[in-house]
């Protein structure tokens, strides 16, 4: 049991952090407008939660202009999917 | 209490992979229209190439420079229309469940349809050119079941088991060359309509 609670990531409780991740594991990368679309919350909400992620190494952003206009693309770091890979069988194990 | 929560995070996490991944605003009302188009487009087909012929019998096509043109604009006219409506079906339905028709999902869905279609378009227009005319309709069966494989895994799973069927039913035609605008009716007509079906009542559209 207390095995399976270390992997239970206090990061990924929130659910804007969870979408973020869910999102972010299994496309290569999204730009800052596709997730708050995705996820229907406000710009300032989601880009307090995306520094929370960056802080902890768990995604990295890449900033590019499109028509001269500012757009950061996030990616999940190789550190971020195993930790939210890991946190997903641990609540899998919890439930079983 | 705690288990509902997590149960609540693993459907949410499920739901958020799917919709940021795959296009899931294919209706199946533009499964029944593209059916409904093909069917016509064959009925027309037959009406001006092999009239005359066994209705489901063997055929042989009679193809001139006129009927050729004819078969062209019919072909044009039936993707033209099964086109359009599946487009039209599929944005209504993208509005009800308020996704983007046109995002990075719908450009990696096209992007791999597209490849296969398009070998397989070109591989028949040369079919027809040097003249092995009989090999047109499985092909053309082939090869849009490998592309519906190719972009299943960016968009509802049946359409995997629905592109399989295709190419299955190109292969047997291929054995049975002479009945290819019977199969062409089954897998275009038919299957798009019982899919079409399926997908209604399952998603509740």
């Amino acid at each position: 049991m207390k095995n399976i609670l270390k992997d239970i990531n206090k990061a990924f409780e929130n659910k804007i952090r969870l979408g973020i991740m869910s999102a972010l594991v299994v496309n290569d990368y999204m730009d800052f407008t596709s997730l708050k679309n995705l996820l229907d919350v406000t710009d300032g909400n989601l880009a307090s939660h995306l520094k929370y992620l960056e802080k902890k190494d768990y995604v990295q952003f890449r900033k590019e202009f499109l028509d001269r206009k500012p757009n950061t693309k996030y990616a999940a770091t190789d550190e971020g999917k195993i930790a939210f890979t890991k946190h997903i069988k641990a609540i899998e194990k919890l439930l079983q | 209490m705690e288990n509902k929560k997590y149960l609540q995070d693993l459907e949410e996490i499920k739901d958020i992979m799917n919709r940021s991944s795959r296009f899931i605003s294919l209706s199946g009302l533009s499964g029944i229209s593209a059916g409904l188009c093909a069917m016509a487009g064959a009925y027309a087909a037959y009406h001006f190439v092999y009239t005359g012929q066994a209705y489901l019998g063997y055929r042989s096509a009679n193809l001139n420079n006129e009927t050729i043109w004819i078969l062209f604009l019919i072909a044009l006219l039936t993707l033209v229309g099964a086109v359009s409506s599946g487009i039209y079906f599929t944005s209504r339905k993208a509005r009800k469940t308020k996704q983007k028709l046109w995002d990075i999902q719908t450009k990696r869905l096209l992007a791999n349809l597209m490849i296969p279609l398009i070998t397989g378009g070109l591989l028949c227009l040369i079919l027809l050119w040097k003249g092995f005319i009989g090999f047109v309709a499985p092909f053309t069966l082939i090869f849009y079941g490998l592309a519906l494989v190719n972009a299943s895994k960016f968009t509802l799973k049946e359409i995997k088991s629905l592109g399989l069927l295709e190419v299955l039913l190109g292969l047997i035609a291929t054995v049975y060359i002479g009945y290819g605008l019977l199969f062409w009716v089954v897998g275009f007509g038919i299957m798009h309509i019982i899919y079409g079906i399926i997908m209604k009542i399952k998603y509740k559209e």
